[in-house]
């Protein structure tokens, strides 16, 4: 009896769950709707089979109980009926296929004015490609792939030069207008996903696969990596803004193409020294920090990294949260710096001095620490070693209170949460999985012996 | 269709072709038993070379792939020392075939003769395929070069594996034979034996004649299989 | 009990003497599932504490110091790999299949004792190496269990040095292991059947059995072929699946390899490992249900024709786990119709398992409170199949919590529950004592209601769009505050799953010593293994003679017979015959 009650609650409990449920289909943005329709069909579809088998299971489970006095009945077969149910499940087979396959045929036929977009994966970040003025992208092979050229592209295309390059993880789209998203990956599978969007494709290494959709409602959506792609795959978010026409063109007047990224000279050696003059009252002459005015060493940081920080700090990215007091001090001092070429030219001076011996302030249990620091050595290398691609800086010879405050501060979100810091935001995740002070004295002891 | 006929009875009736005591009855004799495992084993290994050869023929198509055959600097282009190779199990196998006749008529030396023979010939196969490798390696056809290459010696090794595990059973089954003092039993194992060398022997002809294709060769066969 | 003399042996069994050649070296097919299954269940226990952390760390993030990214990740693998292949593929097949196989078609043993001893110490050599991989610098691989190139063996996954090799050196030896047995099984069935037992009077679990092990055989050696590839990518440099690519900032030496024809191989593979697990369950579950509705299985030839067809089927349809791989689109079509297409046959067992239970007279016994736990569970993981197979939906539903619920639904809990219907059903064979019934009902409704309350909220978290495989979900905007408490509560009864599996490992060992004598035939059922001369059966199962099978084995509640079954070693009496086929079967 009690198997026959639970049964029947068990059923309603599901339907009244389903109807009650705050957690569902997140609200479209895209042209899809076709799949939400398709999804509802197969929902009352099957909605109809489990209420129909399982509660005709409980009847008769109540109606045939055993009773010593009976003998069931013998029946090895019966055609007709297993030949009816055969037919009914069939049709309702074909009403769900039947939708399926005309939205698929849809699916892989993109409208022929969708506009192109590259989505580039690589571990763990996403960066895009627009095809710039002449609307052709430009060739590209992974053999190119370096640290001047993070996209690969070719040298000997010239349709390149005019292609809008985006490292920053936030990638801009025009309402209503269809797009093709041509999908590449640098290294392992990856998948580009947008829930909203509900269509997605896995990004496969050797080769370029597709996904169209429209965007029908402006926002800010996140992009998540659906495909395992290592360690931090978690960690691995952009962001798709839906813009009008206006802002979107905007938008697009900001950002570098192949050839401004080429044209860029390295940083002036003189000039950056010139412009340190205001910083070294805090962070020393040599670029080596100091303790007491809570100022990180600095001298022989990349200066990829260097002046990506400036750069944050500068717009707000970095500094701007108001437990950041430290942050807060330095996002003024930034703003000394005028303008792009002062930044490339401080980061590539600070690159040229040399690194400071410093002392470690930290007592940990180091063969603890490099147990964590497996996950972090996924970016930072394992002699923390830093990599550029990866946008991950060294840690060895940095002031280890100095990382002991960042953690802290990524894991309370007051580094990182700025949701155009990519990689502090995947610093937020990564932070989070040290639980303790003690477990970030482990591994910071560990950093030192590296 | 007879497996559909049988599909088709009504087991709960007790009249008509379905009587009371068994119809399909054959007691589980070993040596029929034997046969019937070796047919799934011989299913089992062309499904994985079927395997390796269709993603031999999808890999193909990439356009990094170099087939060993069809250009004068290619190896197989004259695939004269595959043919000794050929030869040398192709003797192995007739040789086995020659046992299992002697031990079908009860000569013993015949057994002894085809088996002994067949098992040199085998090894000298296996000899000559490692020394193949040496000679490839020797004019720069390393296993990582091309994919082509990098088929070439995974399969040959596979199939060289089989023929080991087949050596091993062959061995097994003698020294059972010898050790019981029980010639006359030979027969039947012996019999599965060279079936599996003869086996063996097709699989590595059709190895051969893809892993010696021209480019054209094997972009038909793989237009064929749809890549 | 009718047995006629037969000289049935060419082999003879040898009886053995010593310890050592009874429970260690042994070659009696009984000894020889039970060391599988306790194998099996040894390292499904490793599993399921594996899955246990990963709740932990899903449930309740930023609290376990312990669960790093990394280690995570090979929770995830492990846990997978562990349970697919390691315990379900095993424990079915290499435990029940080794059991009853023998015993329900009437033999004395497996046709090849020897080989199938070697089969368990390879499969034990298999399982060794793999947890071999916990030991080892780097730990064990944490690509998934799917093993996807060429993150598996690039260095931004953990174990991508030693744990992935050893992880597929584990799985070659493993098919070696289940070679040898799947040998033995076929020919067993094909060859070994005594007399009388034609194929349509076997029962339903050794058709089950039987054609799971043929998709073994035809399956397993795609994993091999994909397994031997990738070693050699990972050790030579090959570039099977290797395309050029820049790893972690560095330019490797491969170039044009196909990541996904290592994902075409391991599904051809994987989808009719779906059903070497799926199939014998579908078989054990039919017999527990007919003994103990007291009833004969509805529609037995639609039963076989749909474990025949589905096995068949599961060959074509297995690109519908690549809908979104980036393979051709246009395949999408035809896999969703094969996909669909198989949901019919499967459908069909349905009903014909509710029809089975219908005019029955139904013993709820804990055996059948789990097999009608199976119903209600494969309905509810098939339907939802439905919309996973359905290439449009799969859409925004793949690598998301739906796709995990899932298969957990249909490919854990369903063959989980027969796995512990089948436990209890033949307990008493086994041991020769009955189990511990208040213990096993506490053990089904925790096991039950619990993992309906873990599984059907993880699908409504898998449509808000939350990815599968991620450490942390994090922040993000659509995601509302209420799903973390919804995965702290799905923590919590996956937990209390976990912990009630203690009842049924206590209740195994208790009864083992404590439970009442079962007899003979406690349950009054008609298959061939219940009438063996000794419980449990000795060594050669049937004494001097072997049975003779004069029906099929579902004569439960026969018209005209007073006892409500008659065994399949019974012959056919005049009053039967009297009383006439019923309705409906001459049709």
């Amino acid at each position: 009896m009690n198997l026959v009650i639970s049964l029947v609650l068990l059923v309603v409990g599901s339907l009244l769950f389903h109807w009650l449920s705050p957690w569902q289909l997140t609200p479209l943005a895209s042209n899809w709707g076709a799949i939400d329709t398709t999804i509802d069909i197969t929902l009352v579809i099957t909605g109809v089979v489990f209420v129909a088998v399982n509660l005709f299971m409980a009847y008769a489970i109540f109606r045939y109980r055993f009773n010593s006095a009976r003998k069931s009945h013998y029946e090895p077969e019966n055609k007709k009926l297993e030949v009816w149910l055969t037919a009914i499940t069939a049709v309702g087979v074909i009403g769900m296929l039947a939708p399926g396959l005309v939205v698929w045929a849809d699916f892989v036929d993109p409208p022929d004015d969708a506009h192109e977009v590259e989505i580039v994966g690589a571990q763990w970040q996403w960066h895009y490609r627009l095809p710039g003025d002449d609307g052709v992208l430009g060739e590209v092979d992974a053999r190119y792939i370096g640290p001047d050229n993070p996209f690969g592209m070719s040298p000997n295309d010239d349709a390149g030069l005019d292609d809008v390059l985006i490292t920053s993880n936030e990638l801009h789209l025009p309402i209503d207008k269809p797009v093709k998203a041509l999908l590449r990956s640098k290294d392992v599978l990856h998948d580009f996903a947008v829930p909203q969007f509900r269509v997605k494709m896995d990004l496969v290494p050797g080769t370029v696969t597709y996904v169209w959709f429209t965007p029908t409602r402006t926002g800010k959506f996140d992009i998540l990596c659906m495909e395992l792609c290592g360690i931090a795959h978690y960690t691995m978010r952009g962001y798709v803004v839906v813009d009008t026409d206006e802002d979107f063109d905007d938008w697009l007047g900001q950002q570098q193409t192949w050839q401004d990224i080429q044209s860029e000279g390295p940083g002036d050696l003189v000039a950056g020294k010139a412009a340190y003059g205001v910083c070294s009252a805090c962070h020393g002459q040599q670029g080596e920090g100091n303790f007491a005015l809570n100022a990180p060493a600095l001298a022989g940081l990349p200066a990829w990294y260097t002046s990506r920080e400036l750069n944050y700090y500068k717009a707000g990215i970095r500094g701007a949260h108001e437990k950041d007091t430290y942050g807060k001090q330095m996002a003024p001092m930034a703003n000394t710096l005028v303008d792009d070429a002062a930044v490339r030219d401080v980061a590539a001076y600070l690159e040229s001095l040399p690194t400071v011996n410093l002392e470690s302030t930290i007592a940990g249990d180091a063969s603890k620490g490099a147990s964590h620091y497996v996950t972090c050595g996924a970016c930072h290398g394992a002699q923390a070693q830093g990599r550029y691609a990866l946008q991950a800086p060294r840690l060895a010879g940095q002031s280890d209170w100095y990382l002991k405050r960042q953690l802290k501060s990524f894991r309370l979100g007051i580094r990182g949460a700025h949701k155009q810091d990519a990689y502090g935001h995947q610093m937020v995740l990564m932070a989070r999985s040290l639980q303790n002070e003690q477990s970030i004295d482990d591994l910071l002891a560990y950093v030192n012996t590296l | 269709m007879k497996f559909f006929k049988t599909l088709g009875t009504k087991p709960w009736l007790h009249d008509g072709d379905v009587g009371a005591v068994a119809v399909d009855y054959s007691g589980p004799h070993i040596d029929a038993a034997s046969r019937i495992a070796l047919r799934f084993i011989l299913v089992v290994v062309s499904v994985i070379f079927f395997l390796f050869i269709i993603t031999f023929l999808a890999r193909s198509q990439y356009p990094d792939f170099e087939a060993l055959s069809g250009a004068p600097w290619q190896p197989f282009t004259d695939p004269s020392r595959l043919w000794i190779n050929t030869a040398l199990l192709a003797l192995a196998s007739a040789a086995m075939q020659l046992g299992v006749s002697g031990a079908r008529q009860g000569k013993l030396n015949m057994t002894v003769t085809g088996i002994s023979s067949a098992v040199c010939f085998t090894v000298l196969f296996i000899v000559a395929q490692l020394d193949l490798w040496m000679h490839l390696q020797s004019m720069g056809f390393y296993i990582n070069s091309n994919p082509a290459n990098s088929y070439f010696y995974m399969l040959t090794a596979i199939h060289g594996l089989h023929i080991m595990g087949g050596l091993i059973v062959l061995t097994n089954v003698v020294f059972r034979v010898w050790y019981d003092n029980s010639p006359e039993s030979l027969g039947a194992p012996l019999q599965l034996c060279t079936t599996y060398w003869h086996f063996l022997l097709g699989v590595w002809l059709v190895l051969f004649a893809l892993l010696t294709s021209r480019p054209e060769t094997i972009n038909a066969l793989a237009a064929m299989c749809g890549f | 009990m009718q047995n006629v003399a037969i000289a049935d042996q060419t082999v003879e069994l040898h009886d053995p003497q010593t310890f050592i050649t009874k429970y260690v070296w042994s070659q009696d097919h009984k000894v020889i599932a039970i060391q599988y299954s306790l194998t099996a269940i040894f390292v499904g226990l490793v599993a399921l504490v594996l899955s246990g952390l990963m709740r932990l760390q899903l449930g309740f993030p930023d609290t376990f110091d312990f669960i790093t990214p990394s280690s995570y990740l090979q929770f995830v693998t492990m846990h997978g790999m562990i349970m697919v292949v390691y315990l379900l593929t095993a424990l079915l097949l290499g435990g029940f299949g080794n059991y009853m196989i023998p015993l329900m078609i009437g033999a004395r043993d497996m046709v090849f004792p020897f080989m199938n001893m070697l089969s368990f110490w390879v499969y034990l050599l298999s399982v060794i190496v793999l947890m071999a991989s916990f030991f080892v610098p780097g730990g064990p691989t944490g690509a998934g269990w799917t093993l996807y190139p060429p993150q598996a063996i690039l260095e931004g996954t953990p174990g991508s040095d030693w744990g992935i090799i050893l992880m597929l050196v584990s799985l070659a030896i493993f098919i070696v292991a289940f070679t040898m047995g799947g040998l033995n099984y076929v020919t067993t069935v094909i060859q070994a059947r005594t007399h009388g037992m034609t194929m349509m009077r076997m029962p339903l679990t050794i058709w089950g059995i039987f054609t799971a092990t043929i998709l073994g055989l035809l399956a397993f050696p795609a994993l091999l072929v994909s397994a031997i590839m990738m070693l050699f990518d990972k050790i030579l440099g090959t570039s099977f699946f290797m395309p050029a690519l820049v790893s972690l900032g560095e330019n490797l030496d491969y170039s044009g390899g196909s990541p996904v024809l290592f994902q075409h191989l391991f599904w051809f593979f994987g989808h009719p490992e779906v059903y070497i697990v799926a199939l014998p369950a579908f078989g054990m579950v039919s017999d527990v249900l007919a003994t103990h509705a007291r009833k004969n299985i509805f529609g037995y030839r639609m039963m076989v024709w749909a474990i025949v067809g589905i096995g068949g089927l599961s060959f074509v349809v297995w690109a519908h786990h690549m809908y979104v791989s980036g393979m051709h689109p246009a395949f999408g079509f035809f896999f969703a119709t094969t996909t669909l297409i198989i949901a019919v046959p499967t459908a069909i067992k349905v009903y014909n398992w509710v029809l089975t239970l219908y005019r029955g007279n139904i013993q709820l016994t804990v055996p059948m409170l789990f097999a009608i736990g199976f119903i209600f569970t494969f309905t509810h993981g098939g339907l939802t199949g439905l919309f996973l197979g359905n290439v449009t939906i799969d859409l925004p539903l793949s690598d998301t919590y739906f796709v995990v619920a899932h298969f957990h639904m249909v490919m854990g809990v369903s063959p989980v529950m027969v796995l512990f219907a089948a436990v209890y059903h033949w307990y008493p064979l086994f041991t020769g004592r009955m189990f511990n019934e208040k213990l096993g009902k506490a053990h089904f409704w925790l096991t039950f209601l619990g993992a309906y309350a873990v599984y059907l909220p993880m699908h409504y978290i898998g449509l808000l769009g939350v990815p599968r495989r991620y450490f942390a979900m994090g922040t993000t905007d659509f995601i509302p505050e209420s799903a973390f408490t919804l995965n702290a509560s799905i923590t919590v009864s996956a937990l209390i799953v976990g912990l009630s599996q203690l009842i049924f490992l206590y209740n195994l060992f208790w009864s083992l010593r404590y439970g009442k004598p079962a007899g003979h035939n406690p349950w009054g059922a008609t298959s061939l293994e219940w009438q063996t001369p000794d419980v449990p059966p000795h060594h050669g199962n049937w004494g001097k003679e072997l049975p003779v099978v004069y029906r099929w084995a579902y004569d439960y509640g026969v018209p005209g017979v007073e006892q409500d079954f008659i065994p399949q070693n019974h012959p056919v009496t005049d009053a039967e015959h009297t009383a006439g086929e019923p309705e409906g079967s001459k049709a």
